[in-house]
């Protein structure tokens, strides 16, 4: 990964952190769906998903384009192909050490619970 | 055992949730004591140990030595901030391959959950150069993306 990769993984990072830009995010993985009809499933004004769609634009994860008059989104092609990796790294690191410590635990003395 | 889950927290947290059927005080010992340490810390196949070392009181530091054979080796070191017994650690850690890649600041809470224990990490995020070091020591093989998947952990 050179830099400018990393930047923009800061930039996809901070994209995901919202749960609306993760859910519009969800909602692209079914196909292109245009401005006005992302808006529609959340209690929000349409300039506020705007500026949602401007940040996941921003980070290089949704596209724009016209269709007739309607504005379209769609999913960048392997958008989240970089941050993924990283992610499933993690995950798969804390999985193998706390699958271990599954077994360690199981051979120290069980202490005493207090009554739930 | 219910699996682990990874979720992204705010702007620059990762979070990690697990259960555990044991005490909270096993959990919590098994985490600052070095003979419990290094039998399950080492994160792959394969890897071992040759040093682990814990000053378990509240600015203490610890420092671990992981050797992967052919696959490598490196250090982590870091100072515990906050020991609360059974229930809290809070401390800073950096691996050093071999320069010290910088700090990642790591929030452990264990909490009694029916008979066991959930255990709750947060990490906060590394910037890119640690990123890069971890992804450099994980390697991560050009997995494919699966949206599936990916909705897992961002639910």
């Amino acid at each position: 990964m050179d830099k400018s990769t990393n930047q923009n993984l800061d930039k996809v990072f901070s994209a995901l952190s919202d749960s609306t830009r993760r859910a519009i995010l969800m909602k692209l993985t079914n196909g292109d769906v245009g401005v006005m009809d992302l808006a529609a499933p959340f209690d929000m004004s349409q300039p506020a998903i705007s500026r949602h769609i401007k940040v996941l634009e921003t980070a290089g994860l949704v596209t724009r384009h016209r269709q007739g008059t309607h504005r379209m989104c769609r999913l960048a092609p392997d958008a989240l192909g970089e941050i993924e990796p990283w992610l499933s790294m993690i995950a798969d690191r804390y999985r193998n050490k706390y699958d271990r410590l599954d077994v360690v635990l199981e051979a120290m003395t069980p202490t005493i619970q207090g009554d739930e | 055992m219910p699996p682990l889950q990874l979720t992204l927290e705010g702007d620059t947290d990762v979070l990690v949730t697990r259960k555990f059927n044991a005490t909270p005080e096993n959990v919590y010992r098994a985490h600052l004591e070095p003979e419990l340490i290094c039998q399950w810390m080492a994160a792959w196949p394969g890897w071992t140990m040759p040093a682990c070392e814990t000053d378990s009181r509240e600015g203490g530091a610890f420092r671990f030595e992981f050797d992967g054979g052919e696959e490598g080796a490196f250090t982590t070191t870091g100072e515990y901030i906050t020991l609360t017994p059974s229930s809290l650690i809070v401390h800073v850690e950096r691996m050093h391959m071999p320069d010290p890649a910088p700090d990642s600041h790591v929030c452990t809470t264990f909490e009694a959950s029916g008979t066991g224990t959930l255990l709750t990490l947060k990490m906060s995020l590394p910037d890119a150069e640690s990123r890069q070091g971890m992804m450099d020591m994980g390697a991560a093989d050009g997995m494919e993306l699966s949206y599936a998947k990916l909705d897992e952990i961002m639910s």
